[in-house]
């Protein structure tokens, strides 16, 4: 057994885990966060896709031996610490990017990044982006959809978090509408 | 769909890791990337006695170009490979090529070297490697030497290395003056695997006259075949070139297999199609080089 420390989302993690554990495995037994999900288990379906330092990676082709001392951001921790969802939540909520939700944190974190390093992707640099993660249900329009509509609200609430980055500590007066959805 | 128990090794120096692999010998194997390897132990094809980690030696991450040329090492993940602006423009076939390799999230933690040992014909890289004429550099404790790519990959997933051997960088000759590089292929869905892939090289002279032109053949045979097709398009400007013997000679040369994907016939008629487009882009990259 190995002894390992993880920081995810942002807490400091410690787990005993044989070398042969899958990321996505530790995250869900051993440390209880059931929201990765497990779909094909060889980097085919993306639902297990995580936030490793920062970029999205397969928890299921990573061992959790290997990332030992690195920052994990899962969908966990993807909202803020109150609740409020991220703004890629809100709008995978609003414009009905998911369905039955199995796919969903694999997107929500794949989209994270994505927004993160480019705020307004065209179509194409979308259909790039999520061409990793399967989704049995939507069809893909709808997701299409949310992204762009997640672009749009970080555009319009720069000060709204945005897991996997360091947040901003909000300086706007409006700050306190971050939550507000109605807009 | 777990992985088979295994003794890791967590080296600290590439020394150790020399060690670990030498001990270990044909029942050792390195994981890198592990985004080819982790697959298959989960689907418990390959079952390792023993695996040396080597992400923690950051020494293997470096890219360094070169005035010949680009060497990644080991642990350089393709997704730092693909966004170098300093890479792409000195060979400007990798960006042209990593882009294919599978989809964004796996670039992250893939590496160039790691897809080049995995020796999968139906891979971009290797592919590359071959066109460019290339070479990998194998380490054992005490021991280094380079295998240019023609003798490196020597059958599906086989290649030169020995057991106890770790690859520790590749090197990316700089295209000549006065050329241009493309890479094509066709997948059934963006992100697989190609059904068929073609990467080219066109050479010009001073009078834009074509004086090489050479293609490398993704999954359209056991290693990535290497055709010159110079003699069948002509010593001529691009504009006059005979582009559909070009594809005739690549067609002649290559054995695809059939699979659940596509037939053999398929895949040879792709072959031709996507070489004459990839010989017209990589002619049009060189005019304007």
């Amino acid at each position: 057994m190995h002894e390992i420390t993880l920081t995810v989302n942002g807490v400091v993690r410690q787990a005993s885990v044989p070398a042969r554990r899958l990321l996505s495995d530790c995250l869900r037994h051993d440390l209880g966060l059931t929201g990765t999900h497990v779909g094909c288990e060889h980097g085919v379906c993306g639902c297990c896709t995580v936030l490793l330092d920062g970029e999205p990676v397969r928890s299921c082709l990573t061992f959790a031996v290997t990332v030992d001392g690195h920052d994990v951001t899962t969908v966990e921790g993807l909202a803020d610490p109150d609740g409020t969802l991220s703004p890629v939540q809100r709008a995978f909520a609003e414009c009905h990017g998911l369905q039955c939700g199995f796919c969903t944190p694999g997107f929500l974190c794949t989209v994270t990044a994505l927004l993160r390093d480019n705020p307004a992707p065209s179509d194409e640099e979308v259909l790039e982006g999520i061409s990793g993660n399967l989704c049995r249900c939507t069809g893909y329009q709808n997701i299409v959809k949310s992204v762009h509509r997640a672009a749009e609200i970080m555009a319009e609430e720069p000060w709204a978090g945005a897991a996997g980055s360091p947040r901003v500590v909000p300086e706007d007066p409006r700050a306190g509408e971050a939550g507000d959805t109605s807009r | 769909m777990k992985p088979p128990p295994f003794e890791y090794h967590a080296p600290r120096s590439l020394g150790e890791a020399l060690d670990a692999l030498a001990g270990a010998g044909e029942h050792g194997k390195v994981l890198a990337g592990g985004q080819s390897l982790i697959p298959l132990l989960n689907m418990r094809l390959v079952a390792p006695a023993h695996l040396v980690d080597i992400n923690r030696l950051a020494e293997l991450a470096a890219v360094d170009v070169e005035p010949g040329g680009v060497r990644v090492g080991a642990l350089a993940r393709h997704a730092a490979v693909e966004r170098s602006g300093e890479v792409a423009a000195a060979q400007p076939l990798l960006r042209q090529a990593l882009r294919l390799v599978a989809h964004p999230v796996i670039r992250n933690r893939g590496t160039v070297v790691g897809s080049l040992a995995h020796a999968d014909p139906a891979a971009e890289l290797p592919a590359v490697l071959a066109l460019l004429k290339g070479s990998i550099r194998l380490a054992r404790p005490g021991a280094v030497r380079d295998v240019a790519a023609e003798d490196f990959f020597t059958g599906p997933l086989e290649s030169a290395m020995d057991p106890g051997e770790l690859a520790v960088s590749a090197f990316f000759p700089a295209p000549p003056p006065r050329s241009g590089t493309a890479f094509r292929e066709v997948a059934r869905r963006h992100g697989d695997y190609a059904l068929a892939g073609i990467a080219a090289l066109v050479a010009l002279d001073d009078e834009e006259r074509i004086t090489s032109a050479t293609v490398a053949c993704v999954s359209l045979g056991p290693v990535p075949v290497l055709v010159d097709v110079t003699e069948a398009v002509g010593h001529r400007p691009p504009e006059s070139a005979d582009w559909a013997s070009a594809a005739r000679a690549v067609q002649d040369r290559i054995e695809p297999e059939a699979d659940i994907h596509a037939t053999a016939a398929y895949r040879r008629h792709l072959a031709g199609v996507l070489t004459e487009q990839a010989l017209r882009d990589a002619a049009r990259e060189a005019v304007g080089a």
